[in-house]
């Protein structure tokens, strides 16, 4: 027997962070949320890799931040280290990463949770949803308190059936020994939901007393600390730097002695590895002859001496773990102080799912993050923001949001999720984006904070200072477009100390700003704004002049591919009813449940003449409908 | 309605002596226009036909003598403006002047896609949509079989070799910019870059050389006609002319010379080389055109095998089979109009997989059957004589110039100092196009390159 523990709109189940994302973005949406998490001590806990941030990532949380997420807000008041990534390479590319504090993090998050209004937080562990008439309306524990709501979000990350690996030692648990859910993995499968097996792994912490830094080189964060959030003021200028040390041919030949004891060479793991995260046995095996690999000790906090030793992610027994960090320069005397593990999960099928992340077949239920077969807490973040957002959008029938591959990385992501699926943990990398060079870290407030506006994430006070940037670029851009510069001395010295070529002619300040040696610092001495514009403003004028060339051509690309996602197939078409469709293309048709035929065109299997006939189906005007509608 | 502009050869190739260039959508007359030498065709009045000469932008030379189609919409077959270019029927000048419509700014159309245009912007009837379907299944399917076979193995392996090297490039790139901090790959550099893409411009631009000889397609396929002397050839060669170039006599022997004549038969571009009997001889002046006819039959893409109906098999008969096994061969028994003395059964045997067609080719018999053999052999089935074969090598030289576009705004961004990633995305366009030539265009395997050239991971 269950007993009515409440009513809300929207449950989101798991604290992690697509969990806190999904919870934050419903409830500032205006919709009544609860949220329940096994341990409320975990809240937003970093399993793996105590950093936020990086190429593609970096750009992800800067996304969520401008869609009125948390994760920058609550990395900007916490890192130990910031830097930005890929400054010698184009604006496209640049990306932020923090080390994070750990501890930190999970204390800043859940006070963030616990003030937000509309947000009800309760420890509790979800071992069902409770499904009426085809749809979802709440979830029961294991307590028997059954919770009632028009929306479920299922953010458990690798907690489903998750199983711990180290050597020959092998048993049930969530990541750092918590408790694994099994009822709700089981009772997913009833629901007729598809799941999938994915394996991950962690390395080693150690004891930063047992570090002979001296035999490892340093690595500090950026003299200048930038922010991810648009919201933050203050920089912690206090870092503390990370520690760069190598494997060497003994490491390689203490693993290779051992091989056969890795729970992943030993056929213990049936489950499949990232390759973008592979294991040190994994390293060694397939890149033999590499005679060294990077090791990065990643401090895990202020106040602890715990120590992330990176790229040592590995499965074998801990007495094989210690002889392996013995032959490392400065890990000589390492204290382990855990273990590193594999750790296998369920992850559900993430094509069963529409864009807005909703079960195709059980109408009211979300998942979002690591369930979804993804890796990463951006990926993560980024899921749980468009699950939220849309689980309150179903709960109070508002406006729904699917961001297309043009608008965010997390379009991308969430596109390649539900129309492709992922045959491993999923990462997020810059190559999967068509149009990286629109998807910039500095621009994701231009992309997207109207829309969080919109969707009443963004408040009025933000939104007025990103009206106000941005009128000041366009300003700004027009201004220089205007501005005649003559090859006067004073300008000609200035172009010829950047080390650029004379002029020969007047040019258009804009045209002199598209030259590669000349930056808008050396621009303004000769041509000042009528008033000293911010720095974010600055970089922007600079960027969208300078790469204005190939930014029209993505322009011109994006254009093309909207053609195709305008172009909406009915919900309820029947595609056994198209007879010159390709059975192969029907079936996974079928299965993905396009909503668009551009969708349609990225499904690995659909041929342009499969697109070119649906297209022609769908335009007849005519199309036939399922029988029952 | 639709944006761009198509245009596609409308008639089947080769065949008749008028051959049509067709552009569909809101460029077409002003295409045609840049490219016409007479009246201005702007000006004129929509339905109306006009002589003039084509001339090709990039010589300034005059390229044909056409009659050109004016058609305004949106009384027209695909209701948008469409212009019908009429010039001589033969192969090469009926591709030429694709070629230029194309370089002047039209897009090749997809198989059927005029009909597709027709019905989307409703000129065929709701009731015809299940047919338009079809024909776009059928034609795609078809372009991509013929696509396929036409493909020439090394051509496929050469682009298979140039995408590796592109694909190694932008991995590299790839690497750099996910694993800022992942020391074992030196930083790619613009002279690194450069260096890379100017080799596979090259190898390109020397493709796009070749294509200009585009064996097949251009000069057709390479027949052989061969036999003891006497048994027909000649007459065959004629036969399939229909006129009369080679000399036809009763004395062995008196071809001498290798001869060659260009012929169409039912859309199979066949390029007619009759040789000199093939025999052992002594006759120094025959002996040398054996050898050379020995050196046309490797190279051919076709051979006719010629027997005569009214003499016994010979050991010279039994010597030509074995020359031509493993090549594509019909067998012609001719002189059915003299009393049977060839064992027809033994030619059959012989003739294994092979047509055997049986010609009176004095009394023109038999001429249709072997034009279906031939047909038949050379498109392996039931297909009519398409205009594909060649649409789909046109698409390749298409392909081939804007992935040398596309390297060419690499190279461009390069000089101009633009950051390496920037550069990158013409790259990877390039090798994406030249995807598109090999029907290889699954995104998927840039980061399948990614993991397995380097060791990446926390």
């Amino acid at each position: 027997m269950t007993y009515d523990a409440g009513h809300y709109d929207v449950i989101v189940v798991g604290a992690g962070h697509a969990g806190c994302e999904a919870a934050i973005a419903s409830a500032r949406r205006g919709a009544k949320t609860l949220m329940l998490s096994m341990n409320l001590d975990m809240v937003a806990f970093m399993p793996c890799n105590p950093s936020v941030g990086g190429p593609a990532k970096g750009v992800v949380v800067r996304e969520v931040d401008a869609l009125g997420g948390v994760m920058g807000q609550v990395i900007d008041k916490t890192y130990i280290q910031m830097r930005m990534l890929n400054t010698g390479k184009g604006p496209a590319v640049r990306a932020l990463r923090a080390q994070a504090d750990k501890p930190l993090y999970i204390q800043e998050m859940k006070q963030m949770l616990e003030n937000e209004a509309n947000l009800t937080m309760r420890q509790g562990m979800v071992e069902k949803v409770i499904v009426e008439d085809g749809e979802c309306k709440g979830v029961i524990t294991e307590t028997k308190a059954a919770y009632y709501a028009k929306s479920v979000v299922i953010t458990t990350g690798t907690f489903m059936r998750g199983r711990v690996i180290i050597g020959d030692l092998s048993y049930e648990s969530g990541p750092n020994n918590q408790r694994a859910s099994v009822s709700l993995s089981e009772h997913l499968e009833e629901l007729g939901i598809e799941l999938v097996r994915f394996k991950t792994g962690t390395p080693p912490r150690v004891n930063s007393h047992s570090i002979d830094y001296s035999k490892t080189e340093i690595q500090p964060g950026d003299e200048n600390p930038q922010s991810f959030s648009y919201e933050t003021t203050d920089v912690i200028t206090d870092q503390i730097p990370c520690w760069l040390t190598y494997t060497n041919e003994f490491t390689h030949k203490v693993i290779d002695d051992n091989l056969s004891l890795s729970a992943m060479y030993s056929g213990m793991i049936k489950g499949t590895g990232p390759r973008y995260c592979p294991s040190i046995e994994d390293k060694v095996v397939r890149f033999h002859d590499k005679p060294r690999h990077q090791i990065f000790l990643e401090p895990e906090g202020r106040h602890t001496e715990e120590v992330y030793v990176q790229g040592l992610s590995t499965s074998l027994p801990e007495y094989v773990q210690k002889e392996m960090l013995q032959t490392i320069p400065g890990l000589e005397n390492a204290e382990i102080m855990r273990a590193g593990y594999a750790i296998e999960y369920d992850a559900v099928v993430p094509t069963q799912l529409w864009p807005t992340l909703e079960l195709k077949t059980i109408p009211g239920l979300f998942t979002a993050g690591q369930i979804n077969g993804t890796s990463g807490y951006e990926e993560a973040s980024g899921q749980g923001i468009m699950a939220g957002i849309n689980a309150a959008a179903k709960a109070l029938d508002l406006e729904s949001l699917i961001l297309d591959r043009s608008q965010a990385y997390i379009g991308v992501m969430i596109d390649d999720l539900v129309t492709k699926g992922t045959n491993e943990p999923y990462r997020l990398l810059t190559s999967r984006a068509e149009y990286r060079l629109l998807l910039r870290h500095d621009n994701a407030d231009l992309r997207l904070t109207e829309i969080g506006y919109k969707l009443g994430t963004i408040k009025q006070e933000r939104y007025d200072r990103f009206t106000e940037k941005k009128q000041l670029i366009e300003q700004e851009r027009k201004r220089l477009s205007k501005i005649i510069l003559k090859p006067e001395a004073e300008l000609q010295a200035i172009i010829e100390e950047a080390g650029g070529t004379a002029l020969k002619e007047a040019v258009k300040a804009a045209d002199l700003l598209k030259r590669p040696e000349i930056k808008y610092e050396l621009l303004e001495k000769v041509t000042p704004a009528d008033k000293e514009l911010p720095a974010d403003v600055k970089e922007q004028v600079e960027i969208q002049t300078k790469y204005q060339g190939y930014i029209d051509k993505s322009n011109q690309q994006v254009e093309r591919m909207r053609k195709m996602e305008d172009k909406k197939i009915p919900e309820d078409i029947d595609y056994d009813a198209i007879g010159g469709i390709a059975t192969e293309a029907r079936e996974k048709l079928k299965r993905v449940k396009p909503l668009s035929v551009g969708q349609a065109s990225r499904i690995s299997g659909v041929n342009p003449a499969d697109v070119s006939i649906l297209l022609v189906y769908i335009e007849q005007g005519n199309v036939s409908r399922v029988a029952n509608q | 309605m639709e944006s761009d502009t198509i245009t596609a050869i409308s008639t089947p190739i080769g065949e008749g002596a008028i051959a049509i260039v067709r552009l569909s959508g809101p460029e077409a007359i002003e295409i045609a226009n840049q490219l016409f030498d007479g009246k201005s065709l702007i000006d004129v009045d929509s339905h109306t036909i006009h002589y003039g000469k084509i001339i090709d932008p990039s010589t300034k030379q005059v390229a044909e003598e056409v009659m050109v189609t004016v058609m305004k919409g949106p009384k027209t077959f695909t209701r948008e403006d469409v212009v019908e270019i009429n010039c001589h029927g033969g192969l090469v000048s009926v591709n030429r002047l694709l070629e230029i419509v194309l370089a002047q700014g039209a897009r090749l159309a997809e198989p059927g896609e005029f009909t597709k245009r027709a019905f989307l912007n409703g000129r065929i009837d709701l009731s015809q949509a299940e047919a338009v379907m079809d024909l776009i299944r059928a034609k795609t399917d078809r372009a991509m079989n013929v696509a396929l076979k036409q493909m020439d193995g090394r051509l496929s392996q050469l682009i298979q070799k140039l995408r590796q090297e592109l694909l190694e490039t932008v991995a590299h790139v790839e690497v750099n910019i996910d694993y800022p901090e992942y020391d074992d790959v030196e930083e790619m550099s613009h002279q690194m870059m450069i260096g890379k893409t100017r080799e596979v411009y090259r190898e390109i631009e020397r493709l796009l050389e070749v294509a200009k000889q585009g064996k097949i397609l251009r000069e057709g396929l390479s027949t052989a006609i061969i036999g003891r002397p006497n048994v027909g050839k000649s007459s065959l060669m004629n036969a399939l002319v229909h006129e009369n170039k080679a000399i036809v006599t009763e004395v062995p022997g008196t071809t001498r010379d290798v001869i060659e004549e260009y012929v169409n038969v039912r859309g199979v571009p066949l390029r007619l080389v009759d040789t000199a009997g093939i025999r052992e001889t002594e006759d120094i002046v025959e002996r040398i055109g054996v050898e050379k006819s020995r050196q046309v039959l490797k190279e051919s893409d076709l051979i006719l095998l010629v027997l005569n109906h009214g003499e016994e098999l010979t050991q010279e008969d039994l010597n030509l089979f074995k020359a031509v096994e493993g090549l594509e061969v019909v067998v012609i028994v001719n002189k059915t109009d003299l009393p049977q003395k060839i064992n027809l059964e033994k030619v059959k045997e012989l003739a294994a997989d092979h047509s055997v067609i049986t010609t009176a080719l004095i009394e023109e018999k038999g001429i249709d059957d072997l034009e279906k053999a031939i047909s038949e052999t050379f498109f392996e089935g039931d297909l009519d004589a398409g205009d594909l074969t060649y649409v789909s090598n046109v698409r390749h030289i298409q392909l081939l110039k804007q992935a040398l576009q596309a390297l060419s705004d690499a190279m461009e961004g390069m000089e101009n100092q633009m950051p390496i990633d920037l550069v990158q995305i013409d790259v990877t366009r390039t090798w994406e196009i030249l995807g598109e030539i090999i029907g290889d265009t699954v995104h998927e395997s840039l980061i399948d390159q990614l993991f397995s050239q380097f060791c990446l991971g926390k």
